[in-house]
């Protein structure tokens, strides 16, 4: 049989066993409206309690922190426009700082609220994917209320320093909320010892169902509702729950939380693996922070070939992974992560991201060295600009033909 | 985005991939700043006929099927009949493309038409004379 080897666990993760078995019951009879005040609600209810639980104790927060929401991009929407539209700031509190290479969820929201009046600087990252923190500092205006930046990137897997953006953002009394849909399950998040104020997070990406994500909203920050109704999630969050989510998401933090160590130490084995043999294949380079990166993130840029082409013939030999190339974004620019990061087009259209999980093998990796390499092979074989590469000409020179 | 078979087929195995070493016709389109470079050579006899042509392209799964749709549509064909070549009958050819990557099919046309200029230039004659654009 033809192996397959998923390694796209940055765009979504299989529903572990463990998570399915906590949601079926939810799935089947357990179908009351927690709301209700009967035996059918009210053991619903606890079951979504303990989920809060369970989030809250891996982030090391209070339950009632913690907001659950349609996923991820819900959570970072409600932070951002749910902070500014709920009359509470100061007049003059119109600002918000945020980074080049956020998610579209945080950028496209904060596009949004430039376009209804508010005032947005978006930060340059450096060739790694970091913010400038003394950039950061000099951001920061009288005016500034927010400072949203993600906690570890979803192309390149580079991890911000969250303590020290926080340090700063809070010496000027400026809130921080941090997109940490990748991180979490992935990393150690700790709100108090970071000093974050707002966090987003999502299921799906740490073994847990589609459609269910949650914001961590620090006691006493006051936010607008996104959604109006029947008061669900404390007046936060309206429309009847998903419990069945809630309770996955519950159990994906759990077990995360709970073999974080362990599994964090496997995945990033198997990723340097990964990379060491992907950077075999000559013109090759490793995209993002070398060394604080996300453990199952491996992402690279491979020179003369073009990335849709790349994932489709990977696709054809089994393995699921992805690109940032201009193919895959429908228009003639390569991912903003990939730019921002200062790759020039022509390099950045040969991206490739693999991500591992725990439920990812040495031999997996083993395997995707080899599709990698000799899809690279095929692919260069019938690149012209190949040629002109291996006959010696520098490769700038090439492209700007 | 989906991809049809047909170009999935060209796509995973492309037809007349490579260099023709004594071409007599060359054409390069594309740029690599916007992902897509084709280069076609042709080897195009006395009668005026396209005996042989290969490509090597760099792009996406799109810019290699419409290379290898092109190269498939021409061969064996006249100068003329190559000149007459659109970029919609490539599309077609592979049961359409997805509308963003309806240029790869432009590119293609593009390419063929960028050899047999190449082809005129070389015979010394002016390609404006003969290839309309």
């Amino acid at each position: 049989m033809e192996r397959v080897v998923y390694s796209d666990n940055a765009a979504t993760t299989p529903i572990s066993k463990n998570v399915y078995n906590a949601m079926l019951p939810y799935l089947t009879t357990g179908y009351g409206n927690p709301s209700s005040l009967y035996a059918l609600g009210r053991e619903e209810k606890k079951a979504m309690e303990q989920a809060r639980a369970q989030v809250a104790k891996a982030l090391n927060c209070e339950p009632n922190e913690i907001i659950f929401t349609s996923g991820g991009s819900e959570a970072d929407n409600l932070a951002i426009k749910g902070l500014f539209f709920s009359g509470k700031l100061p007049k003059n509190k119109r600002h918000i700082i945020t980074s080049k290479f956020e998610h579209h969820a945080v950028l496209y929201t904060c596009e949004f609220m430039e376009r209804i009046g508010y005032d947005v600087t978006y930060l340059d990252v450096d060739s790694q994917g970091h913010v400038d923190l003394d950039e950061l500092d000099a951001a920061i205006t009288e005016n500034t209320a927010l400072v949203t930046i993600m906690a570890a990137n979803n192309e390149i897997g580079t991890i911000q320093d969250l303590k020290a953006i926080s340090d700063i953002c809070h010496k000027h009394n400026v809130l921080f909320h941090t997109d940490a849909v990748q991180a979490m399950g992935h990393m150690r998040i700790d709100v108090k010892a970071m000093g974050i104020d707002m966090l987003s997070i999502s299921g799906h990406k740490l073994h847990g169902p589609k459609g269910i994500g949650a914001l961590y909203c620090r006691k006493g920050i006051v936010l607008e509702p996104l959604i109006h109704g029947g008061g669900q999630e404390r007046g936060k969050r309206s429309g009847t729950e998903n419990i069945a989510g809630i309770v996955g998401l519950g159990e994906a933090v759990r077990y995360a939380d709970e073999h974080l160590e362990s599994n964090m130490a496997y995945v990033a084995k198997l990723r340097d693996r990964l990379i060491e043999g992907v950077l075999k294949i000559p013109y090759t380079q490793l995209t993002g922070d070398p060394v604080n990166r996300l453990p199952g993130t491996a992402s690279f840029v491979i020179e003369c070939i073009e990335g849709e082409s790349l994932v489709l013939r990977l696709d054809m030999a089994g393995v699921a992974a992805s690109t940032g190339s201009a193919c895959s974004t429908g228009s003639l620019d390569p991912s903003h992560v990939l730019m921002a990061i200062g790759l020039p087009h022509e390099i950045a259209h040969g991206s490739l991201r693999v991500t591992l999980s725990e439920q990812n093998t040495e031999e997996d990796v083993d395997y995707l060295i080899e599709t990698i390499t000799s899809v690279v092979e095929t692919l260069r074989a019938m690149s012209p600009v190949w040629d002109e590469k291996i006959s010696g000409q520098p490769m700038l020179q090439l492209f700007d033909k | 985005m989906e991809y049809s078979e047909k170009v999935m087929d060209h796509f995973a195995n492309p037809r007349n991939v490579g260099v023709i070493e004594d071409a007599n016709a060359v054409g390069e389109v594309g740029n690599a700043k916007c992902g897509d470079i084709m280069k076609m050579y042709m080897k195009i006899n006395d009668d005026g006929v396209i005996e042989d042509i290969k490509f090597k392209t760099f792009g996406c799964g799109a810019a290699v099927a419409t290379s290898s749709m092109a190269t498939e549509l021409v061969k064996g064909k006249t100068i003329e009949e190559a000149l007459k070549l659109t970029n919609k009958a490539v599309a077609e050819a592979l049961d359409g493309l997805p509308p963003v990557k309806m240029h790869c099919s432009v590119l293609a046309e593009e390419a063929i038409q960028a050899a047999l200029t190449d082809y005129y230039t070389r015979k010394g004659l002016n390609p404006a004379d003969y290839i309309k654009k």
